[in-house]
């Protein structure tokens, strides 16, 4: 794969409620934050790649809203992906690999706030067979916790875990929503929303944007910042229907993993990656991802997050930077998640920087329990 | 083939309730046609043009817009067309009412056009170019309905 | 690895029709999908990545490219949703180059579909548009190009009968295409005696609803060539999503259009666009762009289109025939419609256009239209391109 490199990053603050912004509001201040970022105008974007997503923002043709606040008025070459950010930005590598443009921005946003969350995600269900059941994001995804608890032997106690974690390491970012100092009584004794999963195991639905620019290999070594590489990327979707699936089993995601981590040269991710930021919609989905990542054992994340491996000051924090836990946009989900693994690779994450790190992996997902999954390795190395 | 009936599954999978931000700019677009029965476009600092409804971003100059002006409230037809064909309005779940007159107007002092209703009581009025003025509901509660149609007054 | 060539392979198409009781909307994505395996003589293990679009509402489904799987062969691949609106189908197209182009894969298979049939079209092309500004008056697509027609009327005289001319090609058009919703005829005096919707747009000027799917396969310059003896060459795109507000747009003259015309023909070397191309799949969804948008494709000057139409230029047979297939005023599953003008004209390309077969042709031109006025354009050639 052709060098390719993020050159300039842009995030909103995670919020419950951005009641004074629009979609073109959010989207104009994320893209003008990773303008200033990468020292660039929007003269200088090639083309642009939004990513939205129709039900949450409550109008089919979602990109049309952010048109004119992500230089499409300007007669640029525009297209949008619906589906988390990472995806977004896979198709902007693309249209940078292909030769046709030198600079990519992407953006991806939403606004939970204006919805009714449950209804937007039963909507993903099939009509024909599953909506009348009534599942939603929650209720799917705790079929799904239970299964994998189950399967591994994974306790409350566990997930429990990596909500203080991550709820403390937003403590650190300015940007999210969600800081707080938990104790793992806290997490078990807070609200039972749909078996096995406590309030505090769930992600908030939240408001946010994200812009990131890629750039060639050219670009990126003009660019005034350091650039970080893209070394490897994959998506992979699993089965639809949840009974189609071995919930308990990332499938999908390891494969894509595999993928990203032979482009990359990544032959022990455990060792070898030294910072992870990944989709936690949910606590048990960090443990489940972890692992389909090859950044610990099947089953074998809870002991790794218990010895406190996965702890900023552990030898490879995940989510330092507080996941979603700590604030969930969602679409824009997985773009963050890059956004936050680049700043660690600049040293920029300030008092949540993972010291040295060099290599750090992105993970974002679509779809009901994690269906469809996009890995992406990155390196701040030449 | 089969010779099973073949069903059909009614959902409103599209039909969301939504609470959907108006942001600064159309508030104060919203305020001003409430409180004062004013319209106000915003005018972009580079190219000059005045928008209506305002609106933070001039796409072609990818400027940050913050200067209100008052347009109107008389203005042009700039085009049009008179709605025939019934269809169900996605925000009431109901049939829309036909025929009405479906007006892009052009405010004076604006540079872009405005959508409304235009009053189609004698439709060979209705011509682009005509003069219009809004008429204004009685109770507003700031929404694009404080202006109830525009009638041509040429 | 990178910037590879790109080919269409093979293509295939559901038979398009008003209402396709007898499928859901994944087995309706799969008929395409097996008449596009079929005709490249490849299977599922041969696709790489998957590219996949629709507009949302008209189903109702969230995160289609996550529930389509089944039909559209995406498990265990990569799988990625584009939605433009109108314009995905040619997004869709324009998607797929890049994921070949780019070196990443060699064999990507692209799927446009809807069912327009399980909901109320309008309805849901009325959210399409701002739900502060817009959704009051809007009534749906047709709405936004009666006022164009008015607008254009007004300034060069032309007519609805001039219109009537465009979907009486169209329709003529349609019945040598098999795949085509609308295979009947109609004449002038039928389209102007026809339900009058949005003035001045009679039924018959415009597209009707469809439930179809299409799938497109594209390979890269490795492979094409064993795969297909005489592959369909994508030689450019370029596209314009310029307008936000619908309000904000000129009407008149669909500078979407004129916009990527400029830069497509500029960097594929089209100064010509009359001598040089030979075949137009427009996405035309009603009568009147017929003759407003090949002024701002630059095939004459302005307010010459109705003129050039008459003329019989634009028919099969004619100098430069527009929409052999029928178009979309003969057939308009709206995910699928813009991919339909691109599988269109890579049967041109390739030889393989049946009864609507343009003779001689070197390039040829896919457009989409849909959202706020916007344009998508692909320039198709028999050869491979420098």
């Amino acid at each position: 794969m052709d060098k390719v490199a993020i050159i300039g990053i842009g995030m909103t603050k995670i919020e419950a409620d951005k009641r004074g912004d629009t979609f073109a509001d959010m989207a104009w201040e994320a893209v003008n934050l990773a303008l200033a970022d990468a020292h660039m105008t929007i003269a200088e974007v090639d083309n642009v790649v939004t990513t939205s997503n129709d039900f949450w923002d409550g109008r089919t043709i979602s990109c049309m809203a952010v048109g004119d606040a992500t230089g499409a008025g300007q007669g640029k070459n525009t297209s949008c992906v619906e589906g988390d950010g990472t995806f977004g930005a896979f198709y902007g590598l693309t249209r940078i690999l292909s030769g046709a443009y030198g600079t990519t921005l992407v953006t991806a946003h939403s606004k939970g706030s204006e919805s009714v969350s449950s209804l937007i995600t039963n909507a993903a269900l099939d009509p024909i067979y599953d909506r009348a059941l009534g599942l939603d994001m929650v209720t799917a995804c705790a079929l799904q916790a239970r299964a994998y608890m189950h399967r591994h032997g994974v306790k409350p106690e566990d997930l429990a875990r990596v909500s203080v974690k991550n709820h403390g390491n937003a403590l650190r970012n300015p940007l999210a929503q969600l800081p707080l100092k938990l104790t793992v009584e806290d997490v078990l004794r807070s609200e039972m929303i749909a078996d096995p999963l406590h309030l505090l195991d769930c992600s908030p639905v939240s408001d946010g944007c994200c812009a990131i620019i890629l750039a060639n290999e050219q670009r990126a070594r003009r660019s005034a910042r350091q650039p970080v590489w893209v070394t490897g990327v994959s998506c992979c979707a699993d089965a639809y229907y949840l009974g189609d699936r071995d919930l308990a089993v990332p499938r999908s995601l390891a494969q894509a993993a595999k993928r990203a981590y032979a482009m990359a040269g990544i032959h022990d991710p455990a060792r070898e990656v030294q910072v992870a930021e990944v989709y936690d919609a949910f606590t048990y989905q960090e443990l489940m991802w972890i692992e389909g990542l090859g950044l610990a054992e099947a089953g074998g994340a809870k002991d790794r997050l218990e010895r406190g491996d996965f702890d900023l000051e552990g030898p490879l924090p995940v989510n330092p930077s507080g996941g979603l836990l700590g604030g969930h946009p969602v679409i824009a989900a997985g773009l963050y998640r890059m956004a936050e693994a680049v700043k660690q690779l600049r040293g920029e994450a300030g008092s949540y920087q993972v010291d040295g790190a060099k290599v750090a992996v992105a993970q974002g997902l679509n779809g009901l329990c994690g269906q469809s999954h996009c890995v992406w390795t990155l390196d701040n190395r030449s | 083939m089969t010779d099973v009936e073949l069903m059909v599954i009614r959902s409103v999978g599209g039909g969301q309730p939504f609470k959907y931000a108006v942001g600064e700019h159309g508030s104060r677009f919203f305020h001003e046609l409430k409180e004062h029965r004013r319209i106000v476009g915003i005018k972009c600092p580079k190219c000059g043009k005045v928008y209506v409804p305002p609106r933070r971003v001039c796409g072609p100059c990818f400027a940050e817009m913050k200067e209100y002006v008052e347009v109107g409230p008389g203005g042009r037809i700039g085009t049009f067309t008179i709605l025939r064909y019934a269809f169900i309005d996605p925000e009431t779940g109901k049939q829309k009412p036909v025929p009405y007159g479906y007006g892009f107007i052009k405010f004076d002092g604006a540079d872009t056009l405005f959508q409304h209703y235009i009053d189609i009581e004698d439709e060979s009025r209705l011509k682009i170019g005509a003069r219009v003025e809004p008429v204004f509901a009685p109770q507003r509660q700031g929404t694009i309905r404080d202006i109830e149609y525009f009638r041509v007054v040429d | 690895m990178g910037k590879k060539r790109v080919a269409i392979v093979g293509s295939g198409q559901t038979l398009h029709r008003s209402r396709r009781p007898d499928v859901n909307g994944q087995e309706l994505i799969h008929e395409a999908v097996q008449a596009a395996l079929s005709d490249a003589d490849l299977t599922l293990a041969d696709i790489d990545a998957i590219v996949i679009g629709n507009m949302d509402h008209f189903e109702g489904i969230n995160y289609v490219d996550c529930w389509s799987v089944d039909g559209s062969g995406g498990w265990m691949k990569p799988v990625i949703k584009l939605t433009t609106g109108g314009t995905t189908g040619s997004t869709l197209s324009i998607g797929g180059y890049h994921m070949v182009a780019s070196g990443l894969f060699e064999k990507v298979l692209i799927i446009g579909w809807e069912k327009n049939s399980e909901s109320d079209t309008t309805g849901a092309i009325t959210t399409a548009f701002d739900p502060i500004w817009d959704r009051l008056v809007f009534a749906g697509a047709i709405s936004g190009l009666a006022v164009e027609a008015q607008a254009y009327m007004a300034r060069y005289g032309a007519t609805d009968r001039d219109a009537a001319r465009v979907a009486v090609r169209d329709r003529r058009h349609a019945c040598k295409n098999p795949h085509a919703q609308l295979r009947q005829e109609v004449t002038i005096e039928q389209v102007l005696a026809s339900p009058m919707l949005a003035d001045p747009i009679h039924l018959l000027d415009v597209c009707p609803r469809t439930d179809g799917a299409c799938a497109v396969i594209m390979a890269n310059e490795d492979v094409a060539e064993k795969l297909c003896p005489t592959p369909d060459w994508i030689w450019g795109t370029a596209n314009r999503h310029s307008y936000t507000y619908l309000a904000d747009v000129n009407f008149g003259a669909l500078d979407s259009m004129a916009g990527a015309a400029k830069e497509l023909f500029a960097k594929t070397g089209i100064k010509e666009p009359r001598k040089q191309l030979q075949v137009i799949e427009l996405y035309q969804p009603y009568s009147f762009a017929g003759i407003i948008w090949i002024e701002d494709l630059g095939l004459v000057p302005r307010g010459k289109g109705a003129e050039y139409i008459w003329s019989g230029a634009t028919d099969l047979g004619g100098e430069l025939p527009i929409n052999p297939s029928g178009g979309v005023i003969a057939c308009n599953p709206i995910g699928a419609t813009g991919l339909i003008r691109c599988a269109e004209v890579s049967l041109q390309m390739m030889g393989r256009a049946g009864e609507r077969q343009v003779p001689e042709v070197e390039l040829g031109l896919s457009t989409g239209f849909g959202g706020c006025m916007w344009t998508d354009m692909m320039l198709h050639g028999k050869r491979k391109p420098e």
